[in-house]
């Protein structure tokens, strides 16, 4: 009779025999992810493939944690873990603990895929940069104390402007700590408010020793920080997360240096070029002001004021003259023109017919002009005018058929 | 304008002079305006170089900060 065993028994049998395998219990395993899904719970499960084979693959939370960058399908892995059993599902899988991108890297992955979630968020908008002030009064340098990005600020400072004042406000540049600590400083730098500007940077170093200004809290820490920020980190050709957000990147800690503060004596020079310009202006206009009254005040006028009031009487005197002759000129012509419309009126007047030796009969009951003898009956009484005097005159006879030579 | 000019910062009172100049260059005011002008621009040069002057040069190290108040001490960098 062979054994029977149940089903947790073969299980558990596979499990010691895969997990007693030294070999497989740190196994560096590459392959391309695929049904990548990140758990509510923080794990991470998916599967990993080559050409011809997958490998079911979980990464716990207690270990993704430290991945700079997000796992997506697609993207060639090389990781390190153990194989292990999963006796419910009857399953082997691969424990990850350890995981970085093939190809240009973990770092660069990280950097690339914070970079573009930070622009998508507008982190990086150019009219998010604050302008830097001209004169800066005092300037928060946020770096290493002991390095030399410090000591090269410090004295490009002073070259340039003996005067401001420098607060260095030390933090951890490199090393797991580094983020932590360049976001209390940025968060100190914030809190104080005679701060005009802030440089934060260090000097170079290989990829990973610029990491923490890779960082996500530092790159926040950046853009919330109320104070313009000047990035500075490592050489020309590093290009980091902070130097994105920074509201201004130097190229080096000098270059921040330099492009924080003016030139003072430069400054010095151009306001006594400006204040020079102003006396020259004013003494410009002032001449011109002048020039202008002296024409005015040797005017003929402001000269001999009494000359312009007899020039003025004559005007008004001669005025008078001619207003009197045009008066007499018009009286006339009205004279001549009412002469005349008198003479016309004369000539239409029934009297000047009566001079001529006519007379005009009226009726003497109603008053009417007597043109025809048809008009009068015998009898009537008729008043007769003439150049002088009247007749009242009673009618004898009336021949109203007598012709004469006036027109009907 | 409304502002007094020691109110202004540096950079109000360098722009503001810049602009007083090139009004003071078209010579096209009077002269009371001229006047007022450069004697605004005059206050202004003053007040660019008093604050030139207004920073001591101080080099600090910041130990911590209390209430947004610094305690710090001088600062010397290390020598190369």
């Amino acid at each position: 009779m062979p054994e029977i065993l149940s089903v947790s028994q073969v299980t558990l049998q596979i499990k010691r025999l895969l997990e007693n395998e030294q070999a497989l219990q740190q196994v560096w395993v590459s392959g391309e992810i695929s049904n990548f899904t990140l758990h509510s719970s923080g794990h991470m499960y998916f599967t990993l493939k080559d050409e011809a084979s997958r490998l079911r693959a979980v990464m716990f939370r207690r270990e993704n944690q430290w991945l700079k960058f997000r796992p997506y399908d697609g993207l060639e892995v090389v990781v390190c873990g153990r194989i292990g059993v999963y006796p419910k599902n009857g399953e082997y899988q691969l424990y990850v603990d350890l995981m970085e991108a093939a190809g240009k890297g973990s770092l660069y992955l990280a950097f690339e895929q914070l970079k573009e979630r930070l622009a998508q968020e507008g982190l990086f908008a150019p009219e998010r940069k604050k302008p830097l002030p001209r004169l800066p009064r005092k300037i928060g340098v946020i770096t290493s104390p002991t390095g030399a990005a410090v000591r090269d600020i410090i004295k490009i400072l002073r070259r340039r402007h003996a005067r401001v004042d420098i607060l260095v406000i030390p933090a951890q540049v490199q090393g797991d700590t580094a983020p932590a600590s360049l976001v209390a400083a940025l968060q100190a730098a914030g809190s104080l408010r005679d701060l005009d500007l802030v440089i934060i940077g260090r000097g170079g170093g290989s990829a990973e020793e610029l990491w923490a200004f890779n960082d996500e809290g530092v790159a926040r820490a950046i853009a919330a920080c109320p104070h313009p920020v000047i990035s500075a980190v490592g050489h020309e050709t590093d290009f980091t997360i902070a130097d994105l957000v920074a509201d201004l990147r130097a190229p080096t800690p000098s270059g921040a240096a330099e492009l924080s503060v003016p030139e003072i004596n430069e400054l010095r020079n151009q306001i006594k070029l400006y204040t020079d310009n102003l006396h020259a202006l004013f003494s410009r206009v002032c001449a011109q002001k002048r020039a202008q009254s002296d024409r005015l005040s040797f005017h003929p006028a402001l000269q001999h004021p009494d000359r312009l009031i007899l020039t003025r009487r004559q005007q008004v005197d001669e005025g008078k003259e001619e207003l009197v002759r045009q008066m007499k000129v018009a009286l006339q012509e009205r004279r001549k023109d009412l002469q005349q419309k008198m003479e016309q009126l004369d000539m239409l007047s029934p009297l000047a017919v009566l001079n001529r030796g006519y007379s005009i009969c009226f009726r003497d009951t109603d008053g009417k002009l007597v043109r025809e003898a048809a008009e009068v009956d015998h009898g009537d009484v008729l008043r007769i005018t003439f150049r002088r005097g009247q007749l009242r005159t009673k009618v004898e006879e009336v021949k109203k058929d007598v012709t004469t030579w006036a027109k009907k | 304008m409304g502002e007094k000019i020691t109110e202004k910062t540096f950079e109000e009172a360098l722009a503001r002079l810049e602009f007083i100049i090139g009004e003071l260059e078209k010579g096209e005011l009077n002269l009371d305006e001229s006047l007022k002008l450069f004697e605004e621009g005059i206050g202004l040069a003053r007040h660019c170089n008093a604050k030139l002057d207004e920073a001591q040069g101080r080099v600090e190290l910041l130990l911590g900060t209390e209430d947004g108040v610094a305690k710090t001490t001088p600062f010397q960098p290390e020598e190369e």
